[in-house]
């Protein structure tokens, strides 16, 4: 007879779900995971995983294009957008397969279906329309001492640019076009909006991004976002702030959008329209009505450990607020479980999450913004240090970039940490780890960074901050 | 699934405690947050507080055993719903007491209660100072901090070695600092840290707090210096054996050679006299010298053996608001009585302006402690170790007293040496009182 008695059974397969399954059977603790669509959630099927691999093609193609500056020859340079798209997938699918083999690995029961919970340690999982796979639970009733909510987030629907599927597209779409449109309208600048926007320009589309704030990328630090924003725009990218979509007229195969700028109107017609104007949790059918589980404004309400107000109720990632990133799922999980074992994790600080945007120049950063601190009313220093001045950027050809490092001029603690460029994606963690080792300018002065490499303008952008900058 | 109740570490450090008291049996219901147990390590009894829900199956490990191994099974908590009777038998038998490997190890480290826990109130056996068998080496066993951490207590003049770090395996991080100035999960003063002995702990800041109304008082923050204070002069009463000796000083030549002294000084561009000696700078000088007649006192007790001092190099303390400090007026046997007094009265200015360096207050071979400007008649002072004596100096003022048999009135002057008994006893503690006497009494002696 299958089994139906878990000590921790976990709501949704997303990188924070699947992770926290691992740690959990880690822990000793017999843990099933339920999984309505596919394994890996949106993280890996949908969302950060294929895009950075249409990214990456859209990378290539664009050195193609400049093969000459390298000194190379490349000759009738094209791209065949199916066979992009095709790369993405089997990129999706192989890390599905992985996840699928972690479950196994560690024991963790997969159980196919929609849950929702009828009582604290009763959850209910009801058939799925998509397939299940090899050897997962099906529908039925299941016991759980502990249940964690890890349902994840979807699309957020403005009225009036309602997604279509077919011309006006959420991410779901944007990551499988049958061909690259003409001119796209991207409504949003957030991470996914201008991702998608680097992505079909450096492919050809004459791209227009609308953002209904003051800056693209509004989280990002003010400075660094202008340099990206000229940087886009160098690129043929039109940037729109403070402006709203206000309608969409849809035509067979293009649509007419008005966008209000300034107390002014304008119309723009494009071939296709993303909609990226930000996810928001899925808390729907899962009961927590039934067994009143606390939610507020579309998230659900959990204290410093991801307990809800409901005794035996957890929920983390994306259901339990921002910043809505895989990273962050998948520690509060591994803390949220780790405490339901009675190891006395420390919570999370939110303060030092990272947060990266693999667009062309790519952007990263993490901890405190020059604009929060200054309305912290911190004393700071701020160093900065240019891509320009930088050995290893020269000879890779990107040399357009920026570092800029925030310290508390009193204490010396690293406050946050900004970067825009070739490859600071993979640079930020460098300044998270000295954050959370809460490290002084003095140890990241005393540090050897090696040469020739993009990670000595970290230094150097430290050593800006206390006036003693070498390279420039 | 039955939940097994597993022996805390209470401190980062801890590998094994002696499980005091069950204050839970058998059958009970237990909440989270209910103490179910008492759990003692060499330093202290803790509450453990229990963190499920559920009945107590069974107590595995019964009260009074000692040394139980961190993380073994102590009791089986039964799930609601669950059959209390199954969950007991599911028990394990845990091993009762842990090998005494790395014992010594244990010893040597510093294991305090986690902020966490909160310590219970009656003292146990097991917090009693152990002065002889196990002393608390905080030298050169490491305190584990980050580097944010260790500038905001640089700066905020907090000790490391008294803070109970939060972070990974107890290492001291920017919040525990935080704690530490509002007075939160300091340990007491640093078990002699600056002296390698010792201290019984005092009261626990939760103990002290609890004896006043809340809100019936302010916590006010202690700055480094008034820490420096409590941390050295409490490590002094109770590592120094002191005595003490008085003795009353005629002082009206003093006073009369003063005033002629001052009279005469010669007066700079701006017609202020070069210098204008107090009684205190003769204090100084009559004490520098007398050092200098008995050399035998003007020593320092070290483990090693006995420093005698060359030179007398003489603290003298400076009130501050909020403190004091001692800065040090060297060579003093060989220096006059104005490059004395101009020393003494630039170094007070920038003692209070808190301006020394610390080459200028530390060390030094004895003090004068001087409260006769407050009218104090005498009074006993706590020596600067490792300096082995001060001088507690009272007011000059005029008293009847007795000579050949007739009452008269002199200027007396009251001063109590207080000695290190480990480095000066008491027949050369007197040799040396008397030796300032006789000094201070005969002013002209100072010049030759």
């Amino acid at each position: 007879m299958a089994e139906t008695s878990f000590d921790v059974v976990i709501i949704g397969s997303g990188p924070g779900g699947y992770v926290t399954a691992i740690r959990s059977a880690q822990l000793g603790f017999k843990t099933a995971i339920v999984e309505r669509d596919y394994l890996g959630g949106i993280c890996l099927n949908w969302g950060c995983i294929p895009t950075k691999a249409l990214l990456r093609s859209a990378e290539i193609f664009h050195y193609f294009q400049h093969a000459k500056d390298y000194g190379l020859k490349a000759d009738n340079v094209g791209y065949d957008p199916k066979a992009v798209v095709a790369r993405s997938r089997v990129v999706s699918k192989r890390l599905n397969d992985g996840v699928s083999f972690l479950m196994k690995k560690n024991k963790v029961s997969v159980i196919w279906g929609e849950a929702s919970i009828d009582a604290p340690s009763k959850v209910t999982v009801r058939g799925s329309k998509s397939e299940a796979p090899k050897g997962a639970l099906g529908a039925g009733s299941y016991q759980a001492k502990h249940i964690i909510i890890a349902t994840g987030a979807r699309p957020r629907v403005l009225p009036g640019i309602e997604p279509d599927k077919k011309l006006v597209w959420t991410y779901f779409e944007a990551m499988v076009p049958d061909r690259i449109p003409k001119s796209l309208l991207v409504i949003g600048s957030g991470a996914i909006g201008i991702e998608f926007a680097s992505f079909f320009r450096t492919l050809g589309s004459e791209v227009t991004v609308v953002e209904v704030l003051p800056q693209i990328l509004p989280v990002e630090d003010q400075e660094i976002q202008a340099f990206a924003r000229k940087s886009f725009e160098k690129q043929g990218i039109k940037i729109h702030t403070n402006a709203k979509v206000t309608k969409l007229d849809k035509k067979s195969d293009s649509v007419t959008a008005t966008i209000e700028e300034g107390g002014k109107s304008q119309t723009l017609t494009v071939e296709r329209v993303i909609s990226a104007v930000g996810v928001v949790g899925n808390i729907e059918n899962l009961g927590l009505e039934k067994v009143g589980v606390k939610t507020d404004r579309g998230i659900i309400v959990v204290d410093r450990l991801n307990k809800t107000n409901v005794s035996g109720i957890y929920a983390i990632g994306d259901v339990s607020g921002p910043p809505m990133l895989a990273h962050k799922a998948e520690h509060e999980g591994v803390v949220c479980i780790e405490a339901i074992k009675g190891l006395n994790p420390h919570p999370m600080n939110k303060s030092m999450i990272p947060g990266c945007t693999y667009c062309s120049p790519q952007i990263a950063s993490v901890g405190l913004t020059e604009q929060a601190a200054k309305e912290k009313k911190l004393d700071v220093r701020v160093g900065r240090f240019p891509f320009v001045g930088n050995g290893k950027a020269i000879a890779l050809g990107e040399d357009q970039g920026l570092v800029k490092v925030i310290f508390d001029k009193k204490t010396g603690q690293l406050l946050g940490a900004h970067m825009v460029g070739a490859e600071v994606t993979e640079l930020i963690q460098g300044y998270v780890v000295a954050m959370n080792l809460e490290t002084t300018e003095e140890e990241l002065m005393h540090t050897v960074f090696p040469h020739p490499t993009l990670s000595e303008m970290m230094k150097e952008a430290v050593l800006d901050a206390y006036g003693r900058v070498l390279n420039m | 699934m039955p939940t097994n109740i597993l022996m805390p570490a209470l401190s980062p450090t801890m590998e094994k405690g002696n499980l005091a008291r069950w204050l839970k049996k058998e059958g009970d219901k237990i909440k989270s947050g209910d103490v179910i147990a008492e759990i003692e390590t060499d330093k202290a009894t803790m509450e453990y507080e229990a963190v499920d829900e559920g009945t107590l199956a069974k107590i595995v490990v019964p009260e009074g055993t000692q040394d139980v191994a961190v993380n073994s099974v102590i009791a089986v908590l039964a799930g609601e719903g669950e059959d209390v009777k199954a969950a007991a038998s599911a028990a394990k038998a845990a091993p009762a007491s842990a090998p005494e490997k790395k014992a010594e190890a244990a010893q040597a480290r510093q294991e305090a209660p986690r902020l966490a826990v909160t310590p219970a109130q009656k003292p146990s056996p097991a917090t009693a100072p152990k002065v002889a068998e196990a002393p608390q080496v905080v030298h050169g066993n490491r305190v584990f901090s980050s580097p944010l951490a260790r500038r905001l207590a640089r700066d905020a003049g907090i000790d490391l070695g008294r803070i109970q770090g939060s972070g990974p395996r107890g290492r001291v991080i920017a919040r525990d600092i935080d704690a530490a100035k509002s007075g939160k999960g300091l340990r007491t003063p640093a078990a002699g840290a600056a002296l390698g002995a010792a201290i019984a702990p005092t009261m626990s800041d939760q103990q002290i707090l609890s004896l006043y109304e809340p809100g019936s008082y302010e916590l006010m923050p202690h700055d480094g210096m008034r820490r420096t204070i409590a941390q050295r002069l409490t490590a002094s009463v109770q590592t120094v054996p002191h005595f003490y000796l008085t003795m009353d000083c005629g002082i009206g030549k003093l006073l009369a050679a003063r005033e002629e002294i001052n009279a005469a000084a010669p007066r700079d561009k701006n017609g202020k006299p070069v210098y204008k000696l107090s009684v205190n700078d003769f204090v100084i000088k009559a004490l520098a010298l007398a050092l200098q007649r008995i050399p035998d006192a003007n020593v320092s007790w070290a483990e090693g053996g006995m420093l005698r001092h060359k030179h007398s190099d003489i603290g003298v303390a400076v009130a501050l608001p909020g403190g004091l400090i001692t800065p040090i007026v060297r060579n003093a046997e060989s220096k006059s009585l104005s490059a004395i007094s101009n020393e003494m009265r630039d170094l007070a200015t920038r003692a209070r302006g808190r301006k020394l360096k610390p080459h200028e207050y530390q060390g030094g071979t004895s003090s004068v402690s001087n409260l006769g400007m407050y009218g104090i008649k005498d009074f006993t002072a706590v020596i600067n170790p490792p300096q082995s004596t001060i001088l507690a100096v009272g007011a000059a003022e005029e008293r009847a007293i007795v000579r050949n048999g007739k009452v008269e009135a002199a200027q007396i002057m009251s001063v109590t040496l207080s000695c290190d008994h480990r480095s000066v006893d008491g027949a050369l503690g007197a040799e040396l009182i008397g030796a300032f006497k006789t000094l201070i009494e005969n002013p002209v002696m100072m010049v030759v």
